[in-house]
């Protein structure tokens, strides 16, 4: 080897999952000091199943923040989703599995339509995703006529509140959290496969990845129909779990972004991992149940988005250089 | 050194820097004297780039001194290097292409009247700047995003001008430019001499080097081996110096004719926006070499035939059977592979690893020709490619842009052998490489050719062209403007570019 290659630093590669894991550590320290109690597991199991829903979205957004895009629908696309099942269901038992299956095809569709209004008509997904964000809204509230109509079937909201009972150990584990332990694993998979990949070289120079035969539009939209999926999952959840309401999903799209690059995934796209989102959207959570234990006002989590996002693109930039 | 000599201007004593423990430069000696042009040269790795950071602001050094104009100076940031007189012109240029000429050359210190900026005296001075170093036909109210590379190199360095500098660091100026580009540009840098600035040039190409210069510094592992007086100096000495090889192993042998098998392909009649006329046959086993002038269309050819930039009209053939590159992915599946000039722009996904980088190709195709393969097999045909092509790389998970120039390009070279290709376009394979990697990739694009791929190399470098190709033709004005053989002169190929000798006949 030669000269003037920097050695590795063990575990910490830029955009590596190190950082991550010593601040969701520190949170955690931090968290049982003041409540001894969150640890024990009924405590844990409800936390990981609350946090289910986000984590989902961080995991979705994960995608297309790496192809170097920005999804800013998927709130009001949870939002949307919630009133849709409600009124279609309208307490109605037998409706339940049909109607998941109907959300989720119209997950795939907005995630289609941003992909293919960013891909083919040229309109950067931070204006696609926000015109998605503004449609989703006004359609939701013309359809309901302003108010949410109809309700959610207990054997909807199954997934979102209910749990296995009486596990040995554990206690109980919530269904949430089984919905979100499959979805990880196939969100590793997508991030290993031939797809997951290539995404990444997308995000990271799309002119490359085009010239080395890449259907970068393809990969693109991909990405969003994830998002949506995700979204879809993330609605069915938080439906089951707070019911119908118009902001059963407000602000969810700035949680899963925040999430995503507190967990080192580079805005602007092509470094990252899908773990590190996810393990973002958990410290997230971790951090406002912490400042609920402290109690720091609620209305202040925003804020804290806020300078998170500002403080992990900055510390971003301090990287390795290249010569 | 005598006392007759003028003092220095630039005086470097034993500066040494280490990035994370690793040492980078150590105790470097380099003086520049007023109106002396000198050339650093050296391997990429050897510690230029650094060495130049350090001068210019960018880095500070962990041990030595830098003397500038007679004091001492520690410089902390670029801005301060530039306050005190030393302008820097980038390999790759760093001008606003949406603002005029006069306003990059003021950016940030605009002049002003009465707290506004004076549109005025701010394009006169820029006009004067100009003027001064006889290039007053640039007009400074021109956008740069309109002007070519070379002219865009002339602003950055009125820039400097108009900053005072007395030291100019110039890093591979010549990366970007044509021939008669780089004519100006030796001009350019002569009229600067003249003025007593004194360059520091940064170059692979020796022969610019060696007409320019009037002392060379060679870099090796991160210290200064030897400056020597260019006057008494060889080509032959001086890459010794660098790598310990002679020149004259650079090159390695051309197809003999019982080597050339069938043709791979052919065009008839083909052209584009940016091409006309197009007519060529390209066998098995040869280097069909492709030069120019920058924006002659030998670029653009390139990338016609790989579907980037495709052809509207005219006539396709892959071994004789009629083809549509409409994309790449199209000139993929019929075989043909294409290296870009540009390697950080089209080459390499800069922060993905060495193995993904060269896995991207078959990614994308989901599959290795002739058969598909499983995941793990791919793979460990790709581990074989770069062994293959000797890639220096500490490990596979490394990112690429922590390699060398040399090594990036054997990596993306790698990407496209593992489509056993059966047709490679080559635009400036060795742009930007050092001399060691460039007979190394030298050696591959002939072996590649040997084992029955048909090769079109485009080459802005004449030695390049005419040491590799077995054939050249050159363009001119998006045509083809006439066919050279193997025995071609450096006189034949410009004389045809710049179009003062009489055209091929059709």
């Amino acid at each position: 080897m030669r000269i003037a290659r920097p050695p590795r630093l063990p575990g910490f590669r830029s955009g590596g999952l190190a950082p991550i894991v010593v601040i969701l550590a520190v949170l955690l320290v931090l968290l049982s000091a003041r409540q001894p109690d969150f640890f024990s597991p009924p405590s844990l199991m409800s936390f990981l199943g609350r946090s289910a829903p986000i984590v989902l979205l961080a995991a979705g957004q994960y995608f297309v923040i790496v192809s170097g895009e920005l999804d800013l629908s998927v709130g009001s696309l949870v939002t949307a989703q919630v009133v849709v099942a409600a009124r279609l269901i309208d307490g109605d038992p037998s409706a339940g599995w049909p109607v998941v299956v109907l959300l989720l095809a119209f997950g795939v569709a907005v995630g289609l339509v941003n992909g293919l209004v960013t891909t083919w008509l040229r309109v950067p997904s931070f204006i696609t995703t926000l015109g998605m964000f503004l449609i989703l809204v006004g359609a939701v509230y013309l359809w309901s006529d302003g108010a949410p109509k109809g309700g959610l079937s207990e054997e909807f909201r199954l997934l979102g509140r209910s749990a296995f009972e009486d596990v040995p150990a554990l206690g109980r584990i919530p269904y949430a959290l089984l919905v979100l332990l499959a979805a990880a694993a196939l969100a590793l998979v997508l991030t290993r496969s031939d797809f997951g990949r290539t995404l990444v070289a997308v995000g990271g120079n799309p002119r490359t990845a085009e010239l080395s035969g890449v259907r970068v539009g393809r990969a693109k939209t991909m990405a969003f129909v994830l998002s949506g999926l995700a979204a879809t999952l993330a609605a069915v959840l938080i439906g089951g779990y707070s019911g119908v309401s118009f902001q059963a999903g407000a602000g969810l799209e700035f949680g899963a972004i925040t999430a995503a690059v507190l967990g080192g995934v580079a805005l602007g796209g092509g470094r990252g991992s899908v773990v590190g989102a996810m393990l973002g959207a958990l410290t997230l959570e971790t951090l406002f149940t912490l400042m609920n234990f402290y109690g720091v006002s609620g209305a202040l989590e925003p804020a804290v988005q806020g300078a998170i996002i500002l403080f992990a693109v900055a510390a971003a930039s301090f990287r390795v250089p290249s010569r | 050194m005598s006392g007759l000599l003028p003092s220095p201007l630039l005086a470097l004593r034993g500066i040494g820097k280490s990035f994370l423990g690793v040492r980078v430069l150590d105790g470097v000696d380099l003086q520049v004297r007023p109106g002396e042009v000198h050339a650093v040269v050296g391997e990429n790795g050897a510690g230029k780039s650094t060495l130049m950071k350090v001068v210019s602001g960018v880095h500070q050094p962990d041990e030595g001194t830098v003397e500038f104009a007679g004091a001492q100076r520690t410089f902390r940031s670029p801005r301060e290097a530039q306050q005190a007189g030393i302008g820097i012109v980038h390999q790759e240029l760093t001008l606003l292409p949406e603002r005029t000429v006069a306003e990059n050359v003021w950016l940030g210190r605009e002049p002003l009247r009465r707290g506004l900026v004076d549109r005025g005296a701010m394009l006169d001075r820029a006009a004067g700047l100009l003027a001064s170093i006889g290039e007053g036909s640039l007009p400074p109210d021109t956008r740069v995003g309109r002007l070519g590379v070379a002219q865009q190199q002339v602003v950055e360095i009125v820039k400097a001008l108009a900053l005072d500098a007395r030291l100019l660091i110039m890093d591979e100026p010549t990366a970007a430019l044509a021939d008669h580009e780089v004519d100006q540009l030796y001009t350019l840098v002569r009229r600067l001499q003249e003025h007593g600035m004194g360059v520091l040039y940064v170059s692979h190409r020796l022969k610019e080097v060696f007409d320019l210069s009037s002392r060379i510094t060679v870099l090796k592992d991160g210290r200064a081996v030897t400056t020597l007086d260019t006057a008494d100096t060889s080509a032959d000495r001086l890459v010794r110096h660098m790598v310990g090889r002679e020149l004259s192993s650079y090159y390695p042998d051309r197809a003999q004719p019982q080597e050339l098998g069938p043709v791979r392909l052919t065009v008839r009649g083909a052209g584009n926006r940016k091409l006309r006329g197009i007519d060529l046959r390209l066998r098995a086993g040869e280097v069909l070499g492709v030069g120019g002038l920058q924006g002659s269309g030998r670029s653009a050819l390139a990338r016609a035939l790989f579907g980037a930039a495709p052809f509207g009209t005219g006539q396709v053939a892959v071994d004789g059977a009629p083809v549509r590159l409409r994309s790449p992915r199209a000139a993929m599946r019929v075989g043909i592979a294409y290296v870009s000039e540009d390697r950080k722009g089209e080459g390499i996904v800069a922060e993905q690893s060495v193995l993904d980088n060269a896995l991207l190709a078959v990614r994308a195709v989901r599959a290795v020709p002739p058969v598909r393969v499983s995941r793990g097999a791919r793979t460990a045909r790709v581990r074989e490619l770069l062994a293959a092509v000797e890639l220096r790389a500490a490990r596979e998970d490394q990112e690429i842009r922590f390699l060398s120039g040399g090594n990036q390009q054997k990596v993306v070279l790698a990407r496209w052998l593992a489509l056993a290709p059966r047709i490679l376009l080559f635009d400036e394979p060795t742009r930007g490489i050092d001399v060691g990697a460039r007979s190394a990739i030298h050696d591959l694009v002939r072996r590649l050719a040997r084992d029955g791929a048909a090769v079109l190399m485009v080459s802005s470098e004449l030695p390049e062209l005419l040491g590799m190709s077995d054939r050249i033709i050159v363009m001119r004005d998006g045509r083809i403007a006439g066919e050279l053989s193997a025995g071609a002169t450096e006189e034949e190929v410009v004389a045809l570019a710049v179009g003062t000798a009489r055209e091929a006949a059709g």
